[in-house]
């Protein structure tokens, strides 16, 4: 019950930021010379001005652009996400289409980059200033200042040029039609490089942290009486250590949660797969406002069911922090 | 040591064999094998599929091969007949009557008639399609007094001629059972699913993933086509297109779809050809675009002078490979129709000259070396405007012209250049399209409606040039209007109200499997009926 009214309240305050955040994309967006309809006649390399003043007034771009926000957030209470000019089909259709890749590719580099840099970071933590340290400490610094995108085409260069091993982009191998188990199976073929690509990044955030938490909880108090009393160290590390220096990285999953749909961007373009950054980076060009302001509106709602789940471990972390507040 | 030498020997030997095969398939007879995924490189989404709505080539990769035309061109660049079987004009050029092919079917079942072409024809290609309003301007009527004929009335003469030639890309017809009192024509959704009468019939379509069509079993024409599949992979990176070539995930990327230097790469890998063939009707001139609007640039002696400026031939050869040659003027060499024996004034790299007729025009350099400054808006089209747009820059400071270039993408470029006039320079492509009135003159016809994009923006008017262009276009007879679309050249290039120093065609990158490819001038854009893939 009290969790209930805890996400009910979390939800409620939300709602302004929400709404600034809509409004803010949509000024922000008034200021990109040129409208869906100039992408339009882009797109089609040419037409004449009779056929671009009949689509204005078709997808409602004649009238000021206060009275198209207005339309916007009047629809928006009414929970209809409005019609996308790109793309001709409601907006919420077009994100739904689009919603599984990215959770997908989320999901996988999050927790590969968790699983990992906390592993990695325990181990160059314990061995501090020896030679794992010093290996996992230069690997982290690699991987961090390595641009995606390079590393992604160097990904598809030596495994699927060179070695053949994983396909080079795509979400699904459309040419043989596979089903069930071999299916599954063929997806997670294509997720295992672009998972790599976003996920090591953010693994070599999560093991500087887990490494300097690590350390730092480790000279605290209770893990010497913990040593005091006996406990062997493995113990000592998994029991009261890890336990406490947990919390800094539960804190960045909620802060990244939201920068990782930011970076999905340039992964999706590089391997081709159909995700929401990619689609969002296309409204832009394409000034489809509706759409973009469809994902907006649903990356918000990601970040903020997150951080949601980021406040339920940390009371389950640390039962010193109520969720009561 | 005896064994590396060996070793050598094999591998080069397995590297001539593997360089000699293409070649080989030009020579030997080799039989077409059914079957086989053709991949393809799709680089832009479209909002629709439908090419009786859209002329662009985006359209045509896809709805060209599912879709079909009245007429379309053959390897020498004629017009023959696809839906149509013949054509004849009346000698006042107001009445064209095509005779349909007989037995035709669409993917659903229904019979092709002279209804759909008329429907068509009137409600598409005359209210819709981009450069098909122009072109349609003046047509009627069509009557179909059986459903084997259709014949086109037009209030002013329309030039067999261009008609033909402009039907290739303007002249694919849509089922009218399926559009006709089915609302808007514009958001039907069998724009987005299309049923036409090609060699291929639409599966499905998924929004940033591909694109399927398969064999159409009941297709016209006999033992065609030879694929079972086509797939159109959406691919929006140019790099990574290039790779997922390499790793076979994909066959071809049309026009110009990989980079510069990932073409030239793939062209040394035997695995694959990398060539202009094939694109001989989708010619386009990189353009320097001037807005008379400024009192500058309205100055013919600054035109000049800025077209002097540069050097076109180390632009294009450091920066563009053997793919570009020096342009010569806003009908491109590979015309045969209509490319002049004289297209008057060329503009040869003189910066003293450049230099003296800035000082003649009366702006001298004032203090720092600089005569006045200019915004440059390069289209976001390709790599070449990019790099040609930096190379104008530099190449202006040293006749003393300061370039501000103003990077923006696509729908803000038409917005600034094509709506709000604030540009002084622009560069982009002009893409010729068979015959000049097509999509050519209207760049240099006065009077556009503002807004209209790749139209005449710039402010200049010039009534001589008006005429011709006029007279050009209702012209019947095929030697006089050749002679006038020469005039066209000439003035276009003694005025340079835009420049057109370079001459492109697009790239394609295929891979060496594939047969019967590039053998048309619009192949990429044709129906593939013919195509096959060696094992």
């Amino acid at each position: 019950m009290r969790i209930l009214t805890l996400a009910g309240r979390r939800l409620a305050a939300s709602i302004p930021t929400l709404v600034l955040i809509l409004i803010g994309v949509f000024v922000l967006l008034q200021f990109a010379p040129g409208d869906t309809v100039d992408a339009l006649m882009a797109q089609m390399g040419g037409g004449d001005a009779t056929t671009a003043r009949q689509l204005r007034q078709y997808y409602g771009l004649d009238v000021s652009a206060w009275a198209q926000l207005g339309n916007y957030l009047w629809r928006l209470i009414r929970l209809d996400l409005g019609f996308s000019a790109i793309y001709g089909k409601p907006v919420a259709t077009v994100i739904a289409e689009r919603l599984p890749a990215t959770i997908l590719l989320m999901t996988a580099s999050l927790s590969l980059a968790f699983f990992f840099g906390l592993i990695f970071g325990v181990i160059a933590a314990r061995g501090v200033n020896r030679w794992p340290d010093t290996l996992i400490s230069t690997l982290g610094l690699v991987f961090y200042a390595m641009p995606t995108f390079w590393f992604g085409l160097m990904a598809i260069v030596v495994f699927s040029i060179y070695l053949q091993w994983l396909p080079a982009g795509g979400f699904e191998d459309i040419t043989v039609g596979l089903t069930g188990w071999r299916r599954t199976l063929d997806i997670a073929s294509h997720l295992v490089l672009p998972t790599l690509t976003l996920g090591l990044f953010y693994m070599a955030i999560y093991l500087r942290i887990m490494r300097g938490s690590m350390l730092e909880v480790l000279t605290l108090d209770f893990v010497r009486t913990a040593r005091a009393k006996g406990m062997d160290e493995t113990r000592v590390v998994v029991r009261h250590v890890l336990r406490n220096a947990l919390l800094p990285m539960v804190t960045l999953i909620g802060l990244q949660a939201g920068t990782m749909l930011g970076g999905s961007v340039v992964v999706e373009s590089v391997f081709s797969l159909p995700g929401l950054g990619r689609l969002a980076y296309e409204s832009v060009i394409q000034r489809d406002l509706n759409t973009l302001l469809g994902i907006v509106f649903v990356s918000a709602l990601l970040v903020i069911v997150v951080n949601f789940i980021v406040d339920l471990l940390y009371a389950r972390l640390d039962p010193r922090i109520t969720t009561g507040g | 040591m005896d064994m590396t030498r060996r070793a050598a020997l094999l591998t080069s030997a397995a590297i001539a064999s593997s360089v000699a095969f293409p070649m080989r398939s030009l020579f030997a007879q080799e039989t077409p094998r059914k079957g086989g995924v053709f991949t393809v490189h799709y680089g832009a989404e479209q909002r629709q599929l439908n090419p009786s709505l859209q002329a662009s080539t985006g359209v045509y990769i896809i709805g060209g091969k599912i879709q079909e035309q009245l007429v379309d061109l053959d390897a020498a660049g004629n017009p023959v007949g696809v839906l149509a079987t013949s054509w004849e004009a009346a000698p006042d050029g107001k009445t064209i009557t095509f005779k349909l092919r007989d037995g035709v079917k669409w993917h659903d079942g229904k019979p092709f008639t002279s209804a759909d072409v008329q429907f068509t024809a009137m409600e598409m290609w005359k209210k819709i399609l981009n450069y098909g309003t122009t072109l349609q301007l003046f047509l009627t009527a069509v009557d179909t007094p059986d459903p084997l004929t259709a014949v086109f009335r037009y209030e002013r003469p329309m030039p067999l001629g261009l008609l033909l030639r402009a039907l290739p890309d303007l002249g694919y017809v849509s089922p009218r059972h399926l559009y006709e009192g089915k609302g808007d024509i514009r958001q039907n959704p069998v724009n987005l699913a299309p049923v036409g009468t090609g060699p291929f019939k639409f599966v499905t379509y998924e929004r940033g993933q591909h694109v399927i069509a398969d064999r159409n079993p009941d297709y016209w024409r006999p033992n065609a086509p030879h694929l079972d599949r086509i797939v159109w992979r959406v691919v929006t990176d140019r790099a990574a297109a290039a790779a997922q070539m390499e790793a076979g995930q994909i066959h071809y990327s049309p026009f110009s779809g990989l980079t510069i230097s990932d073409s030239a790469r793939l062209g040394k890998d035997p695995r694959f050809i990398v060539s202009t063939k094939g694109n001989e009707g989708n010619a386009r001139t990189n353009t320097v675009e001037f807005n008379f609007r400024r009192k500058e640039l309205a100055d013919i002696r600054v035109r000049r002078a800025i077209a002097h400026a540069l050097d076109i031939p180390f632009f294009i050869e450091n920066f563009l490979g053997d793919f570009a040659k020096r342009g010569t003027g806003p009908v491109p060499s590979v015309s045969t129709d209509f490319y002049p024996a004289d297209n008057g004034p060329q503009y040869p790299f003189d910066k003293k000259l450049a230099a003296k007729l800035l000082d003649e025009a009366g702006f001298k350099a004032g203090a720092g070396g600089t005569r006045f400054s200019l915004r440059l808006l390069p289209a976001p089209w390709g790599e070449d405007i990019t790099l040609f747009a930096t190379f104008i820059q530099q190449s202006l400071a040293d006749v003393g012209i300061k370039v501000e270039v103003v990077r923006t993408d696509g729908g803000g470029f038409l917005k600034q250049v094509y709506d709000d006039h604030a540009f002084d320079l622009a560069t982009g492509w002009h893409q010729y399209r068979n015959d000049p009135a097509v999509s050519t003159t209207v760049w240099y016809r006065s009077g556009q409606p503002k807004g209209a994009p790749w139209t005449n923006q710039w402010d200049w008017t010039d009534p001589t040039m008006d005429k011709i262009i006029d007279d050009a276009a209702t012209e019947v007879d095929v030697a006089k209007r050749k002679a006038l679309y020469g005039d066209f050249v000439r003035r276009a290039n003694t005025e340079i109200p835009i420049w057109t120093p370079i001459e492109q065609i697009f790239l394609t990158a295929i891979s060496a499997k594939a047969r019967n490819h590039s053998n048309t001038p619009r192949w990429g854009s044709s129906s593939w009926h013919d195509l096959w893939l060696a094992e």
